[in-house]
């Protein structure tokens, strides 16, 4: 059966078995298996770097915003020279509306940990960081125990399944920081500073933990890995949208009937997510926007979603972006000034200060919006919105200021009437 | 206040200096040890910690200020923290911090006189889907709450129950058996 109808899916990222959080029930289903193929089939298998061109083909975008091919980041990783190598796994979904790498934690540990392994094996990688926020503590203590369960079993350590390979896992906890998801930010986290986000290059290939090779991926994204091994890339790459393809996780929140996480192929059209899946509009009222992936990803109007599919190409060409696949409804009613006000206040709340344009743009732009929103507010403040984010986008050292300015361009573009609507008119001179 | 870490505490904080290059690196694991012990990180506790680990009291109390989790001061006995970030605040967040507040008779950033709660305004806690929720400090997720679902939680709370871990459905898994 074809993989590519959501209506006829089956999970695979998080297929409804019970208990499958218990290494015996993942082992039972097929566990491992990938991993084992990996590390003792040398025909298939010849060596790491035929793992990494598997990967490649099967072209996993990068789950955790950016999108970018996940085996083709690997393939950066210098030559081994014999020193420590890190992977960092990156569960510190901190960004408002996503909320789906939990799901793994909680209902599929294993099949993240056999990921992180296979990818540790093909980047010659010796220690491994799976880095979960802070507030996940309940999350941080299930992956705990699956990773103690993963060593008894012989998945981790020393010669894994009795192969030359060894590699460790450790899981570190944040303490609050939503920083701390931009990669660099992440590294100095589990280095035990303040989550300060470094300047590239270099590149966390050349020097990440501790001045050495790293690579880093999100959970859900190492969790596809398995998958494509045992699959084969042409299999995983068959399903869903042809140039983002793939299982895919979807958080839907806000103002609908069933929110929650789904497991569908990428590509699913929004209205037919929102309407079927999410079980459709909450109290009967009418779609006014979606903000598609997290609170960063340009807001879109429901006139804008005729025919628009959750993939990365077709939302570019409707105006936004992929970005984490956390979806965020909103209903008529929505307040959308009330709105734009509170995200900008969490990535003000959120900047860490290095950089002026974002330390000062986010507060300028809570600062001008909490007047609008107050009906303070001039029409021509607007423009000065506009224009802060101009200032803000393309300048800072890491992506915080582009996701505070887009959605305030975006919104207001996409919404300015009822902004002008809260606003008075210009009546002072400009001197 | 001198503090001191328990023989388990500095068991634990040698098995997690076992887990990284370098001493540094455990500061905010050891931060929490010494939260879970003493239930916040004041400058007192931020002093043993620097020197438990033999580093710069400077660069511990730099990380404790950092992170928002850790608490720089005593707090109650039970922290509630009220998401009222985006879809919070789409599906009423802010009612339920308004609920708490009067209820509580404290504003959010304040702790009852008895000690019992203390109540925080926070930023998204991933659980969009369950909405509003809140977090009891910095553990177990209470969601989708309703004023009476707040109400029957301090009740617990203050008969001394943990709130229990909520699994949230699989979504999907319910649509297949009851389609
Ligand atoms: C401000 C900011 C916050 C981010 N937060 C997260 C996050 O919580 N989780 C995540 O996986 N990636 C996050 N990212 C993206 C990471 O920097 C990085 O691209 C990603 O973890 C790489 O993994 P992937 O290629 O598998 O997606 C964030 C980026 C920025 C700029
Ligand atoms: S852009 Fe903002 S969050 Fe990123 S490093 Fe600069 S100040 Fe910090």
């Amino acid at each position: 059966m074809s993989q590519s109808d959501w209506r006829t899916y089956k999970p695979v990222l998080i297929p409804p078995v019970d208990n499958l959080h218990e290494i015996e029930v993942y082992r039972k289903q097929g566990g491992y298996e990938a991993l084992k193929s990996v590390l003792t089939d040398k025909k298939r298998w010849a060596d790491p770097k035929s793992v990494v061109d598997e990967v490649k083909a099967a072209n996993i975008r990068g789950r955790g915003g950016a999108g970018f091919n996940a085996g083709l980041k690997w393939s950066f990783m210098p030559p081994a020279d014999g020193g420590p190598r890190y992977l960092a796994c990156n569960g510190d979904e901190s960004e408002p509306g996503t909320f789906k790498d939990r799901k793994i934690f909680e209902y599929n540990p294993h099949l993240f940990i056999e990921g992180a392994v296979i990818a540790a094996y093909a980047m010659e990688i010796t220690t491994i960081y799976v880095y979960i926020r802070g507030e996940y503590r309940p999350f941080i203590e299930m992956m705990r125990k699956a990773v103690q369960d993963a060593y008894k079993n012989g998945m981790l350590g020393k010669n894994i399944l009795k192969s030359n390979f060894s590699v460790d896992m450790v899981v570190a906890s944040g303490a609050g920081a939503y920083i701390c998801g931009e990669e660099t930010s992440m590294l100095e986290s589990i280095e035990g500073k303040r989550g300060y986000p470094r300047v590239k290059p270099p590149f966390p290939a050349q020097k990440g933990l501790w001045g050495r090779p790293t690579t880093i991926n999100n959970i859900e994204t190492l969790s596809c890995v398995p998958l494509v091994i045992r699959n084969g890339a042409d299999w995983f790459s068959s399903i869903g949208a042809k140039n983002h393809p793939g299982p895919l996780l979807y958080g839907i929140s806000g103002h609908v009937n069933r929110p929650g996480v789904y497991e569908l192929p990428s590509g699913v059209p929004v209205l037919e997510l929102i309407e079927e899946v999410a079980g459709g509009m909450r109290n009967g009222k009418k779609l006014k926007a979606i903000i598609p992936g997290g609170s960063s990803t340009p807001i879109l109007r429901a006139d804008q979603l005729d025919g628009v599919t959750m993939d990365s190409d077709s939302l570019r060409t409707a105006g936004s972006m992929l970005g984490t696949s956390g979806m965020v409804v909103m209903d008529e009613d929505t307040d959308i000034v009330e709105v734009l006000w509170r995200i900008s206040h969490f990535y003000h709340h959120e900047s860490c200060g290095q950089c002026t344009p974002c330390r000062d743009g986010t507060g300028w732009l809570e600062k001008i919006l909490l007047k609008i929103r107050n009906g303070d507010g001039e029409t021509r403040d607007l423009d000065l919105l506009l224009d802060v984010t101009t200032q803000m986008e393309g300048r800072t050292i890491c992506a915080l200021a582009d996701a505070a300015a887009w959605p305030v361009r975006y919104t207001i573009t996409r919404f300015r009437d009822e902004f002008e609507a809260r606003c008075k008119k210009s009546v002072h001179a400009l001197v | 206040m001198t503090y001191e870490f328990t023989k388990e505490d500095l068991d634990r904080i040698e098995s997690i200096k076992k887990e990284y290059p370098e001493v540094k690196a455990t500061t905010l694991q050891v931060l929490w040890v010494a939260q879970d012990r003493f239930g916040h990180v004041d400058a007192d506790v931020q002093r043993l910690v620097a020197a438990t680990l033999e580093l710069p009291e400077a660069h511990v109390h730099g990380v404790a200020s950092f992170y928002t989790q850790y608490y720089k001061q005593k707090m109650g006995k039970h922290v509630l923290d009220v998401c009222t970030c985006l879809s919070c605040q789409l599906c009423g967040g802010y009612d339920i911090l308004n609920h708490l507040e009067k209820k509580l008779g404290i504003k959010a950033g304040e702790t009852t006189k008895d000690g019992m709660f203390s109540l925080q305004q926070v930023e998204c806690l991933g659980a969009c889907g369950y909405a509003p929720m809140l977090q009891v400090t910095n553990g177990e997720f209470v969601n989708h709450l309703t004023e009476e679902k707040v109400d029957h939680l301090l009740d617990k709370l203050r008969n001394g129950e943990d709130p229990e871990h909520e699994m949230m459905e699989m979504p999907l898994r319910k649509q297949k058996e009851n389609p």
